[in-house]
Formats: structure tokens, C-alpha cells, sequence
């Protein structure tokens, strides 16, 4: 270290003058592992410098610019739209009248909800038209926005004539058609968000469809429970305690298969999202199916099977959100597949890190053509 | 067409943030000291389409002999001091322009991807897609912004800003099979000079993301630079997730149904 003092008459205590013959009588640097610093460390780091898994420790990612509630909430009530339009039409099916009128009126309702959060959601909204100019297969959200073009007007259409008594064949077919379109609707989002780099989507996609069905199931079945008379939801009853403790169950699955990426899931916002969904799908399935012909058990365990499904939603976006943020999530498991690859490839000896003692030659500043 | 960038020889300059920035009409996004040695600008979005990385490693370079400290006598650490110009990797299968539901991102006659501003209407969903985290919003827009690789300009046979304004020819600009050629070469003389860290990034075809149109010679791991060590595009698995959204969607309707027929018939009258 140099404790040189510049005064107006020159440099005072500056370093000696040295003989700059580069190489010669110099012991080699800390090049190599061989060659430890005085200190005995090699590569010393400090706070704030590049480390070698990230670049100071910056996202690999940019942030998904999705906003809660919009899209979490449409995750949750698109689910429930579209598992909803089923159970009408079973309920119409089996003449179970108060709870298809309750159902199609929900549905309806979330489903505008929906498209009302979506297009909330584009950075430019007189623009949601474009999202019918193409259709893309491989874009979820060019599917889901043709899905919900046919969904939303039919959902609709069946709550309308069911209410109003008009128009009752147009009502049939437009429950029908909910009914058809609905489970797509109900399990797209899935694939929507896990056709994604982030890593706690991307990485859940094999289970992310089931758990979003089973999700979808549980809060229609929930709100079937709260909206219509007992003597009309004993089907729901069922449907609601085992879709509830499936999601439960799907999505422990699907955490503890994601390596890593688990811990997004267990941290922060997310963490307290996902505990809260616990708790309430556990105990909204405990109390529904141990509720007999009790309006208010089954009322409490739907409300709680219901909240407890919109905190999975809720959950799963804001562990995506944070998982893109963390550059570990990025880089680990794409670290572990590399050396996956390098082990199945063969016993391919890594390329050596010594460094040879040639100087670098001048860098050519016309290119190399 | 494409980029090669060897950063072996970026000096820092960040010439063509500017030149980028001058020609794109890429507005000011803030200006803020974030003591990342040089690098103010932090990384890639709808604001920065060029982003040069700098990088203090306490480690010497091929070659440097750091000596010792004259008064204490103790082996000095090296410095190497790596400097990158990162871009748009104009992935040949490129998951933004993939999930793009309205169709504004498109691939160019020059196997480039551009966003169509008159489009676009900011559903942010490349953002996410992105394996690079290169696309972003741009606030006070709401649209989605990218290197266009110069897109006018290619069109009117001149070479992007970028390129044109690298003084030491470290951003290269070409037909890839040229670029990868000279890549080649490039990589076999520093590996000749002891510089053995030196590897290629994003040239091969058969990657994650098919090779990327933008791709570089590192000197150190990928992650290093902020980039994704085996970036593979999302939609690679699309095929498996619709199938099982399919299997999904069918197992709603069959639980739905079957707890319906578990639940018994329903006699309207009935009251408990």
C-alpha cells in the first residue's frame, strides 16, 4: 500500500521507484490453485462482488409484468367459471333448479369479473381486440382468449335466460356450450403460466394442470355450498371435501418435485399464501364432509374451501414472481442439467482452469476475417 | 444475420448503449450509481437494448505476472477486468415471438425477431417467456420493448447502430455462418495463448433455444455475465402440457360427474 501525500512540490512518500522489466525475478501471482495469496486464500471475495453464480447477484430474469390481483384473481375465478358451468349443467341435468341458477349466475358474474381484470391487466387496453387477430397454439393465451370468447358470451347468455325465463333453448345451448368450453377454461391457465422461463411455473408444469383443475373443482363446489339449499348440494359436498384435500395434496407434489425451486414456494408472500391455502382447504374439507345436512356447516366449510383456493392462486403467482427475481432459481437447476448431460455424455475430463504463463497476444482491432 | 460479440476485447466503452439508444430513440430510464464498477445501466430491458456488463475479478489474466507488494512483501492478486456487451439473443426458436398471443412479434426476413409497436397491446406475457430476461414493459407506454436488431437499418443495407459504433470491432456483425467461422478461429487462438477460460456462448444450433442469432465469446461461466448457463425456450414442452391440460380437463368433468351420481338423484319437493 502506498501512503503517498501530494503537496504543491510533488509527491512526498510515494513508491519507490521501480525497474518495470515485467517477469523477471518476480515469483509467479495467485494464478492458480497452485499458488495460493500470501494469505493462504486464493480467489478472495468480497461483499458485493460478482460472485460466480450470478452477475451481483442480478435476476437472470426480468419481472413478470403481470399484476396481482388481475391475473391471480382471473387464475382463480376463470377456474371457478369454468369448473362452475359444469356442475350447472349437471344440476340442470338432475333438476337440481336453485343450484344451476346460483351456479350460472356465479359463473357469469367471475367470468366478467375475468375479462374485466384481463384487459385491466394490458399495458394497452383500447388494444384487447388484438388478442382475437391471430390464433396461436403455441401461445396459451391466443387459446385462452378464443376460449373465453366463446365461454364468456355463453356463461353469460345461460345466466341471463335462466333468470329472466326467456329465451329458455337458447339457454340450454348456451349451458351446454359453458359446459363444453368450461374445463378448458378451467385447466388452460395452467399451461399458461407454466409456458413460462420462470422457474416455479415452468417447473410445476407436468402437475400445474391438475392442480388448477382440482382447484377449479373445489371453489365451484364451494360456492355451490354457500349459494343453494342443502336438499340441492349433496353432490357438492363430496366434490368440494376431496377436490379440496386433492389440491392439497397435488400441490405438495408438485413443490417437492421442483428441487430447488421449492423454496419459492416457502418464502415470503408466498409462503404465507400457501400456508393460509393449507389451512383453509383442510379445514373447509373437514367440515364439509363431516356437515351432515347442516346449511351452516356447509356454508362455512364452502367459504373456507373457496378462500382456500383463491390463496393457492394467490400463492403460486407471487412463488413465480419471486423464483424469477432470485438468480439461483435460473441458473441451479439449468447448472444441474448441464452436469447431467456431461455425465451421461461420458467421463469428458473438464477443461483444465490452469493458466499458462504465455502472454496474450496483441487483440487485433480490424477483426479476425 | 446476426451478432457475434467477443468480449475478449470489449473495452468498456459502452459506444454502443449510445449509438443504440441515439438511433432507437430508446428513452432515458434513470440514472442511478449502483457501484457495480462501471455498469450503471444493470441489465437488459425495454430501455436498455444494449447492456455492458463489467466485472472486477480478483484473478489474473493469462499471462500477468500481479508481482509483489513492496512493503509488505506479500504476493499481490491479479485484476482482470471483463467487460461484455450483452443484447437480444434473436433466439432461433424464440419464446416471446412463440407466446406472443396477437401476433406483433415476428420473425424478419432476416431471421431477426421485432416487436410490431402498432400491435402490441402489452399483455407482458414474452416478459416471463423470456429464458434471457431481455424484453420488458416500458413504463409510461405499457408496450413491450426489444433490440430489433436495427431493423431499418438492415432493411436499407447498413449495419446496426451497435456494431458500427464498437471501436474495437468486439460487436461483429454478419451472416452467422460466417460469424461462427470466424468464432471459431477466434476461440482456438486464445485457447494457442494460455487463455484457456475462453469459451463460445449461444453458437451452437442444437442448444436450448436452437442457437442464438446474438452470441458471444465469454471468458469466464455464463452466470458470471448474467446469463442463463442452458437456456432452453419454454415452448419446447408446450406439446406435454397441453396434452396434460387435456388429461386435466377430462378428470374435471369425470369428478364433477361422478360426484353427481354419487350424490343421488334429487326429488324437487324434498326438503330436510
Amino acid at each position: 500500500m502506498s501512503i503517498s501525500e501530494v503537496t504543491k512540490d510533488g509527491v512526498h512518500n510515494g513508491r519507490p521507484p521501480g525497474e518495470a522489466t515485467t517477469g523477471v525475478n518476480v515469483p509467479g501471482g495467485p494464478g492458480t490453485p497452485d499458488h495460493p495469496g500470501a494469505d493462504g486464500r486464493y480467489q478472495r471475495r468480497r461483499r458485493g462482488e460478482p460472485t460466480p453464480t450470478s452477475y451481483y447477484g442480478q435476476p437472470i430474469l426480468n419481472k413478470p409484468v403481470w399484476g396481482a390481483p388481475d391475473i391471480p384473481g382471473y387464475l382463480f375465478l376463470g377456474g371457478l367459471a369454468g369448473a362452475g358451468s359444469v356442475i350447472s349443467a349437471a344440476a340442470q341435468l338432475t333438476a337440481r333448479c336453485r343450484l344451476a341458477r346460483a351456479s350460472k349466475v356465479a359463473n357469469a358474474t367471475a367470468i366478467g369479473l375475468s375479462l374485466v381484470a384481463l384487459v385491466h391487466d394490458l399495458g394497452r387496453r383500447g388494444r384487447f381486440l388484438n388478442m382475437l387477430r391471430v390464433f396461436k397454439v403455441t401461445s396459451p393465451m391466443s387459446v385462452g382468449s378464443w376460449l373465453l370468447a366463446g365461454f364468456a358470451p355463453a356463461t353469460m347468455a345461460s345466466a341471463f335466460c335462466d333468470v329472466t325465463g326467456l329465451l329458455r333453448p337458447v339457454g340450454a345451448l348456451a349451458t351446454t356450450g359453458a359446459a363444453v368450453l368450461g374445463p378448458g377454461v378451467a385447466t388452460y391457465t395452467a399451461a399458461l403460466i407454466s409456458d413460462t422461463a420462470v422457474p416455479a411455473w415452468h417447473e410445476g408444469h407436468r402437475m400445474m394442470p391438475f392442480v388448477f383443475a382440482s382447484s377449479a373443482a373445489a371453489s365451484a363446489a364451494g360456492l355451490g355450498l354457500v349459494a343453494a339449499p342443502v336438499a340441492e348440494t349433496a353432490p357438492l359436498k363430496l366434490l368440494a371435501g376431496c377436490a379440496a384435500l386433492g389440491e392439497l395434496a397435488l400441490t405438495k407434489t408438485m413443490e417437492e418435485r421442483m428441487g430447488v425451486v421449492k423454496e419459492a414456494y416457502h418464502q415470503g408472500k408466498a409462503q404465507k399464501l400457501m400456508r393460509g391455502s393449507e389451512v383453509l382447504l383442510a379445514a373447509g374439507a373437514a367440515i364439509v364432509l363431516t356437515s351432515g345436512r347442516s346449511r351452516a356447516r356447509r356454508t362455512v366449510g364452502g367459504l373456507s374451501v373457496l378462500a382456500g383456493s383463491a390463496l393457492t392462486r394467490f400463492g403460486i403467482f407471487e412463488a413465480g414472481v419471486a423464483s424469477a427475481q432470485d438468480p439461483k432459481y435460473t441458473v441451479g437447476p439449468q447448472r444441474e442439467r448441464l452436469k447431467n448431460r456431461q455425465d451421461i455424455a461420458g467421463a469428458q475430463p473438464a477443461p483444465t482452469q490452469r493458466l499458462d504463463a504465455t502472454a496474450l497476444p496483441e487483440a487485433p482491432l480490424g477483426g479476425y476475417q | 444475420m446476426g451478432f457475434f460479440t467477443d468480449t475478449s476485447v470489449c473495452i468498456g466503452c459502452k459506444a454502443c448503449e449510445v449509438a443504440c439508444k441515439e438511433w432507437n430513440h430508446v428513452p432515458e430510464d434513470g440514472l442511478v450509481f449502483t457501484g457495480m464498477s462501471y455498469d450503471n445501466t444493470q441489465g437488459l430491458s425495454a430501455d436498455t437494448w444494449r447492456h455492458v456488463a463489467f466485472i472486477e475479478q480478483r484473478k489474473p489474466l493469462a499471462g500477468q505476472v500481479p508481482g509483489r507488494d513492496e512493503t509488505t512483501g506479500a504476493v499481490a492478486e491479479g485484476l482482470r477486468w471483463l467487460m461484455a456487451s450483452d443484447v437480444c439473443k434473436h433466439c432461433t426458436e424464440a419464446a416471446c415471438l412463440d407466446v406472443c398471443p396477437t401476433g406483433a412479434l415476428f420473425r424478419t426476413e432476416f431471421g431477426t425477431v421485432v416487436v410490431q409497436e402498432d400491435v402490441c397491446n402489452g399483455c407482458g406475457y414474452c416478459v416471463p417467456a423470456c429464458p434471457y430476461g431481455v424484453i420488458d414493459k416500458r413504463h409510461g407506454d405499457g408496450r413491450m420493448w426489444k433490440c430489433t436488431l436495427c431493423y431499418d437499418r438492415l432493411s436499407v443495407g447498413t449495419e446496426p447502430a451497435c456494431a458500427k459504433a464498437c471501436p474495437t470491432d468486439s460487436i461483429q456483425f454478419g451472416p452467422l455462418e460466417e460469424l461462427r467461422q470466424r468464432a471459431d478461429r477466434r476461440l482456438q487462438q486464445m485457447h494457442a495463448s494460455g487463455v484457456t477460460d475462453a469459451r463460445l456462448y449461444g453458437h451452437d444450433p442444437n442448444d436450448g433455444v436452437g442457437g442464438d442469432g446474438a452470441f458471444f465469446l465469454l471468458l469466464d461461466e455464463p452466470e458470471v455475465y448474467g446469463l442463463p448457463p442452458d437456456p432452453v425456450v419454454t415452448t419446447r414442452d408446450l406439446p406435454a402440457m397441453w396434452k396434460l391440460v387435456g388429461v386435466a380437463a377430462v378428470s374435471l368433468v369425470s369428478s364433477i360427474a361422478a360426484s353427481f351420481l354419487a350424490g343421488g338423484s334429487y326429488r324437487a319437493g324434498a326438503r330436510k
